[in-house]
């Protein structure tokens, strides 16, 4: 599904996507050998930011590629948190400044919300390009 | 008690008229018991008595309009010790802290415990922000409370309840009471009679104020249908730090200043973040009560005084 990362857990999502690439590549029909593994260049998605401030999220929904590293930022004078809706994650509270940060791999939409004032929603949307 | 005669006078000229049964009057309801069984019983008439309310406190709060909530709640605590009269006891309806570290909970109890006087706590949602959703609060303040920290006791004929609406908060939603409190809450005030006065304090607002904010409870409504056969019902409680009443039938509602911060008027804003209001003015906007119960089910005098008086 998605996995919480941390710094280094990024580089685990970069070699993750990159299996997938290969796996991808093993799959084809072609039966052309071409580059070696070390030569496949494989780049994640740009990663997005969404902003936290005046009690909203910013964007309220976001739409992300596969793979797609999205990073909340606190800019409330308040702490909030980042809480998936159906509470299978929680962020550490986020004081102002913090950061929080998570890969999402499959398609899919992701709902959350601040666990400390549950007015504030999200979403992300995971989909291929 | 001014000029009626106190209820162990007339218990004890009962004894020595030796009629062996006791008057009462409960909810205009006039009934008698044996004279044993009254003086077996624990006093249950309310005596006149004050406690106060403080909220909000927000320990470890640094930011524009407060750079040391600390210092304001010290503030508090001084104008509490020097009162003429001092309460029988504090409740602090949440927020204690900010962040819910263990410095921001010894500092508030710290300054707490140099007034003497008791304290009863609730959460807020600022006091359930440990690794274990609220399991530091429930460790230091939960002895002898139930569930996520609920609890009720007696004190001079007035019946206080304790209740927790800042725990597993859902998407979209405000705050949120549970099932379970809900049924704790039922089988607490079943045996009581009507005539006995309520006190519940909680941290969020037990109606509505504005639901963009979330300044309420989502299951509320099921609380007041358990609170409304009761004469006095006085409903305590902080989280949007500015005193706003209302009333509903025998039940009044009451916020609570807080001593860190003002947040704005309902939907007075793009958001319920602090009020930035100047350096002059902060205490003014800051502040602690004092309830006063007198007798029967008359309701609780309110006096809401600010830091800066």
């Amino acid at each position: 599904m998605f996995q919480m990362i941390f710094r280094r857990a990024a580089v685990c999502a970069l070699a993750a996507s990159a299996a997938v690439a290969l796996g991808a590549a093993a799959h084809a029909p072609a039966p052309v050998k071409t580059a070696a593994p070390a030569l496949v260049k494989v780049t994640a998605p740009a990663p997005a930011l969404v902003k936290i401030g005046n009690f909203t999220f910013g964007p309220q929904a976001l739409t992300v590629a596969p793979g797609t590293t999205v990073t909340w930022v606190n800019d409330d004078d308040i702490p909030h948190t980042v809480a998936a809706s159906d509470q299978s994650y929680r962020s550490k509270v986020l004081d102002t400044g913090d950061r929080f940060s998570m890969t999402f791999a499959k398609p899919g939409t992701y709902e959350y919300f601040c666990s400390i004032h549950p007015h504030m929603t999200g979403k992300v949307v995971v989909k291929a390009p | 008690m001014g000029d009626q005669p106190s209820r162990r006078g007339v218990l004890a000229c009962m004894g020595w008229a030796g009629t062996g049964l006791v008057w009462t009057i409960g909810g205009g309801v006039l009934s008698s018991v044996t004279l044993d069984q009254a003086l077996a019983a624990p006093k249950t008439g309310v005596k006149p008595f004050s406690f106060l309310q403080v909220s909000d406190s927000h320990i470890g709060f640094t930011k524009d309009p407060n750079p040391d909530a600390r210092a304001t709640f010290r503030e508090a605590m001084a104008k509490i010790k020097a009162m003429p009269v001092q309460p029988d006891f504090i409740l602090h309806t949440g927020d204690i802290s900010q962040l819910s570290r263990d410095q921001e909970f010894d500092d508030a109890d710290q300054m707490l415990k140099e007034t003497g006087i008791t304290v009863f706590h609730v959460p807020g949602e600022h006091d359930m922000l440990d690794e274990g959703n609220g399991a530091a609060y429930l460790a230091r303040y939960g002895k002898g409370s139930l569930g996520d920290g609920w609890y009720s006791f007696d004190h001079n004929g007035v019946h206080f309840v304790a209740l927790i609406n800042v725990k597993e908060l859902k998407a979209g939603g405000m705050g949120h009471l549970g099932e379970a409190q809900l049924d704790w809450l039922k089988n607490d005030l079943a045996g009581r009679s009507s005539s006995t006065p309520l006190v519940v304090f909680t941290h969020v607002p037990m109606w509505t104020v504005y639901a963009d904010w979330g300044w309420g409870t989502d299951d509320a409504a099921q609380a007041m249908t358990l609170l409304r056969r009761f004469g006095s019902v006085t409903v305590l409680n902080g989280h949007i730090h500015q005193v706003i009443q209302k009333t509903e039938g025998n039940v009044a509602f009451h916020t609570a200043r807080s001593t860190a911060f003002p947040q704005p008027a309902p939907g007075q804003g793009p958001s319920p973040g602090p009020l930035k209001v100047p350096a002059g003015e902060l205490r003014a906007a800051l502040g602690v009560r004092t309830l006063t119960v007198s007798r029967g089910t008359q309701p609780l005098a309110v006096v809401d005084a600010s830091l800066a008086t």
